[in-house]
C-alpha cells in the first residue's frame, strides 16, 4: 500500500468518486485550475474537465446553495469551503435549507451534498484561519458531521460521505494534512509515511460514518477525541503513563455512543477533548451524554480539555492549543478524582 | 416619508384598456385563455378558502395569500414545458396549484394533516412535489434563489434541456445571495429564469423605502443579465415575456430577469392589517388592473365565453376548493412518530 499524506488521500478519494460516478462534481474557490489552496484537488480538473471540477467565485452562501440545488436535482456535489472560518456566509443555507429539505418535503427530496472544509489551528492562521466550528453544525438536525484524523480514514470517510444520501459537513484538520501532529510544536515535523494510518489502499473503499475507533486500548480512563486531538491524546497518554483508552470519534453526527459508553463503563473515567472553545463546544454534549449513560460507573467527573473561550490567537497559538501538557494534567486529575 | 401617498407605488399598467376582440384573437386562443382564466380563478378561490379556514382557526401559523398575483404564475406556467422546474419563496400556494399539484394535498398541508404534501411537517411555506418538479416553498427570504441556480446547474450538467423558474419577491431582491446567484448563473450560462414578483411591498416596506434602484429588472446589469419589466397583471404579457426568457435559457443563452409588476390585495400574512398603504390604493388596483377580470374581459370580447358560462366555471372551481377544504379537515392528524422521520435517511 502506498504511503500518502492526508492531502493525497483526500485527492485520491475525490478522484475515485469522480471516476466512479458521473453525477459527482467538485467545486469551490480555487478548486479547479489552481487545485485547491492546500492542493487537495490538484490535477483533477485536468483529468476530469471543466464541467466536473471547477472554480467558484468567492461566494460561500451560493456555493452551499448551488451545491444543494445540484444535489436535490440528482448530482453528488463535493463543495469546498476554503477555510472552515469562511463558512458562515453559507451558514444560513446549511441551517435553513440544506439540513431541512428532507424533513420538510417528507422525504421527497434529499440533498446529498458534501461540504469539505479545512479546520483547526497549528499553522499560525490567527482568528480567521484556525477555527474548529464543528459545534455550530452538530447543533443542526439533518446534517452529518465528520472529522477524520488520518489519511486512511480521510479517504474512506470522504467516499462514504459522497455515497451518503444526506448532507455531510466534512472537516479536515489542516494541521494533519501533511503529517501527524501530537501537539508539541517544538518537535520536528513527522511524516505520514511513518504512521500506520498513512498507508492508504488504492481504489475505492469506505470507512462508515457514525462508527468510532479505539485507537489506543487502555483500562484506566477513556479519552474521547477527534481530528488533531486524537494524536495529542495518544502522546499525552504515553507521556503520563496513564493507561488511557483513546477513542477517535471520527463522526460527530451521528456519534458512536455505544463505543464510548462501553469504554467509560469499563474504565470509570473520561476526558473529552477538542480544539474549539469550551463553552457550548461539542465536548459539552459528549460529557452530558456520558454522565447520563454512565453515571453509576463513573469514579470521577468527566473532564473537558479544550481551547479557551477566546478567539483563536496568533502569537499565543500554543497557549490556546490544548496540547499534551494540558491533556496530561487532565489525565492525572481524573485519575485522582 | 410619512405621507402614504408619497410612498404609493406605480400602478401596474394593465389599466382598463379597451379590449378588442381582434387583438385578443391575435394573442391567444380560446382554449388557452380559458385555461389561464380557470387556473387563475382556482388560485383566487383556493386562497379565499384558505383565508376562511385560517379565520376559523383550522390553519395555524403563517399563511401568505397570493390573491392579486395570479397572472404571474399562470402566465409563466404557460411558458414552460412538462419537466421544467419551479422553486419559489414563502408565498407559494399559487405556484403549487399552477404546477398542477392537487389542491387537496396543498390545503391539507395548510391544516397540518397527514395527507398534506409534506405530511404536515412543512406547512404553508414548505411544500414540495417531486412528481411535479416543484422544489418548494422556502421561508427564508431569498434563500431559494441560489438553490434555483443550482437546479439549473444540474440540468445543464445532465444536458436534459430543462429550465428552472426561480421566483422571488421585491424584498428578496435586496438579499446578497441573490447577486451571488446572478453572477454564477450568467458566468456558467445556466438555464434559469429569475422572476421577481414585484408586488411593491416587502411586508410593510415599499420598494421605494428599501431599494436605491426601484426598477428591479435592471439589477442584473452588472452581471450582463438582460432584464425586462413585465405587466404582471396581464397573463398574456407574462406568458410572452416568459417564453422569450425560457427560449434563451433553454438554448444556452443563460438567465433573464423578469420583473413582474404585480400587487397583492391581502396583507403580507394573515396578521397584517396593511396600514402601510391606503384602502384607496388597494381598491384602485383591484378595480383597474385585476388579472382575472382582465382575462374575463378578453374572453367576453372575443365571444369565447358568456357571462353565464363563466359563472358556471366559477361554481365548479369553488366546488374544487370546497372539496379541498373538506379533505383538509377530514384528513387525520399526522402520526406522532412522524416527528422523528425524515431528519436523516433511515438507517
Amino acid at each position: 500500500m502506498p504511503a500518502m499524506t492526508m492531502v493525497q488521500s483526500l485527492n485520491a478519494a475525490i478522484d475515485e468518486a469522480l471516476a466512479g460516478n458521473d453525477k459527482v462534481v467538485a467545486f469551490g474557490e480555487d478548486v479547479g485550475y489552481f487545485g485547491g489552496v492546500f492542493g487537495v484537488t490538484r490535477g483533477l480538473q485536468e483529468k476530469y474537465g471543466l464541467d466536473r471540477v471547477f472554480d467558484a467565485p468567492i461566494n460561500e452562501a451560493a456555493i452551499v446553495a448551488m451545491g444543494m440545488g445540484m444535489a436535490v436535482n440528482g448530482l453528488r456535489p463535493i463543495a469546498e469551503i476554503q477555510f472552515a472560518d469562511y463558512i458562515f456566509p453559507g451558514f444560513d443555507q446549511v441551517v435553513s435549507e440544506l439540513s431541512r429539505i428532507r424533513y420538510r418535503s417528507a422525504g421527497q427530496y434529499t440533498a446529498p451534498l458534501v461540504i469539505r472544509t479545512p479546520c483547526g489551528g497549528g499553522i499560525y492562521g490567527g482568528q480567521t484561519h484556525s477555527m474548529s466550528p464543528e459545534a455550530f453544525f452538530t447543533h443542526i438536525p439533518g446534517v452529518k458531521v465528520a472529522m477524520p484524523s488520518n489519511p486512511y480514514d480521510a479517504k474512506g470517510m470522504l467516499l462514504a460521505a459522497v455515497e451518503d444520501d444526506d448532507p455531510v459537513i466534512f472537516f479536515e484538520p489542516k494541521r494533519l494534512y501533511n503529517g501527524p501532529f501530537d501537539g508539541d510544536p517544538h518537535k520536528p515535523a513527522t511524516s505520514w509515511a511513518r504512521h500506520p494510518r498513512g498507508e492508504v489502499p488504492e481504489g475505492a473503499y469506505t470507512v462508515p460514518l457514525g462508527v468510532g475507533e479505539i485507537v489506543r486500548p487502555g483500562s484506566e480512563v477513556t479519552v474521547v477525541a477527534y481530528g488533531t486531538m486524537v494524536h495529542v491524546a495518544n502522546y499525552a497518554a504515553e507521556k503520563t503513563g496513564v493507561d488511557a483508552e483513546v477513542i477517535d470519534l471520527r463522526t460527530l453526527v451521528p456519534w458512536d455512543v455505544d463505543m464510548v459508553t462501553a469504554s467509560v463503563k469499563k474504565t470509570g473515567r473520561c476526558v473529552v477533548l477538542h480544539e474549539a472553545p469550551r463553552t457550548s463546544g461539542f465536548g459539552a454534549e459528549l460529557a452530558a451524554q456520558i454522565q447520563e449513560d454512565c453515571f453509576y460507573s463513573l469514579e470521577a467527573p468527566v473532564l473537558r480539555v479544550t481551547g479557551w473561550d477566546t478567539p483563536y490567537p496568533h502569537a499565543h497559538e500554543w497557549s490556546y492549543f490544548p496540547g499534551p501538557d494540558r491533556v496530561g494534567r487532565a489525565l492525572k486529575q481524573v485519575m485522582e478524582g | 416619508m410619512s405621507d402614504k401617498k408619497a410612498d404609493a407605488v406605480e400602478e401596474p399598467n394593465t389599466g382598463q384598456q379597451k379590449v378588442e376582440a381582434e387583438a385578443v384573437e391575435r394573442r391567444t386562443s380560446k382554449s388557452e385563455l380559458l385555461k389561464y382564466y380557470e387556473d387563475m380563478l382556482l388560485i383566487r378561490r383556493f386562497e379565499e378558502k384558505a383565508g376562511q379556514l385560517y379565520g376559523m382557526g383550522l390553519i395555524a401559523g403563517f399563511c401568505h395569500l397570493y390573491i392579486g398575483q395570479e397572472a404571474v404564475v399562470v402566465g409563466m406556467q404557460g411558458a414552460i414545458e412538462e419537466g421544467d422546474q419551479v422553486i419559489t419563496g414563502y408565498r407559494d400556494h399559487g405556484h403549487m396549484l399552477a404546477c398542477g399539484m392537487d389542491p387537496k394535498g396543498v390545503m391539507a398541508e395548510l391544516t397540518g394533516r397527514k395527507d398534506g404534501y409534506s405530511k404536515g411537517k412543512g406547512g404553508s411555506m414548505h411544500m414540495f412535489s417531486r412528481d411535479k418538479q416543484f422544489f418548494g416553498g422556502h421561508g427564508i427570504v431569498g434563500a431559494q434563489v441560489p438553490i434555483g441556480a443550482g437546479l439549473a446547474f444540474a440540468n445543464r450538467y445532465k444536458e436534459n434541456d430543462r429550465v428552472s423558474l426561480t421566483y422571488f419577491g421585491d424584498g428578496a431582491a435586496n438579499q446578497g445571495q441573490v447577486y451571488e446567484a446572478f453572477n454564477m448563473a450568467e458566468l456558467w450560462a445556466l438555464p434559469v429564469v429569475f422572476i421577481i414578483e414585484n408586488n411593491q411591498y416587502a411586508m410593510g416596506t415599499s420598494v421605494k423605502r428599501a431599494s436605491s434602484e426601484v426598477h428591479l429588472h435592471k439589477r442584473g446589469a452588472s452581471f450582463a443579465i438582460p432584464g425586462e419589466e413585465v405587466d404582471g397583471m396581464d397573463v398574456l404579457a407574462v406568458r410572452d415575456a416568459g417564453r422569450r426568457a425560457v427560449y434563451d435559457a433553454r438554448r444556452g443563452e443563460g438567465p433573464t430577469i423578469l420583473e413582474m409588476k404585480t400587487y397583492r390585495y391581502r396583507g403580507h400574512s394573515m396578521s397584517d392589517p396593511a396600514k402601510y398603504r391606503t384602502r384607496e390604493e388597494v381598491q384602485g388596483v383591484r378595480e383597474k388592473s385585476d388579472p382575472i377580470e382582465h382575462a374575463k374581459r378578453m374572453l367576453l370580447a372575443a365571444d369565447w365565453a358568456s357571462e353565464d358560462e363563466l359563472k358556471e366555471l366559477d361554481k365548479s372551481v369553488k366546488a374544487v376548493c370546497q372539496e379541498a377544504a373538506q379533505f383538509s379537515q377530514d384528513s387525520p392528524e399526522p402520526d406522532p412518530e412522524e416527528l422523528y422521520t425524515d431528519v436523516l435517511a433511515e438507517a
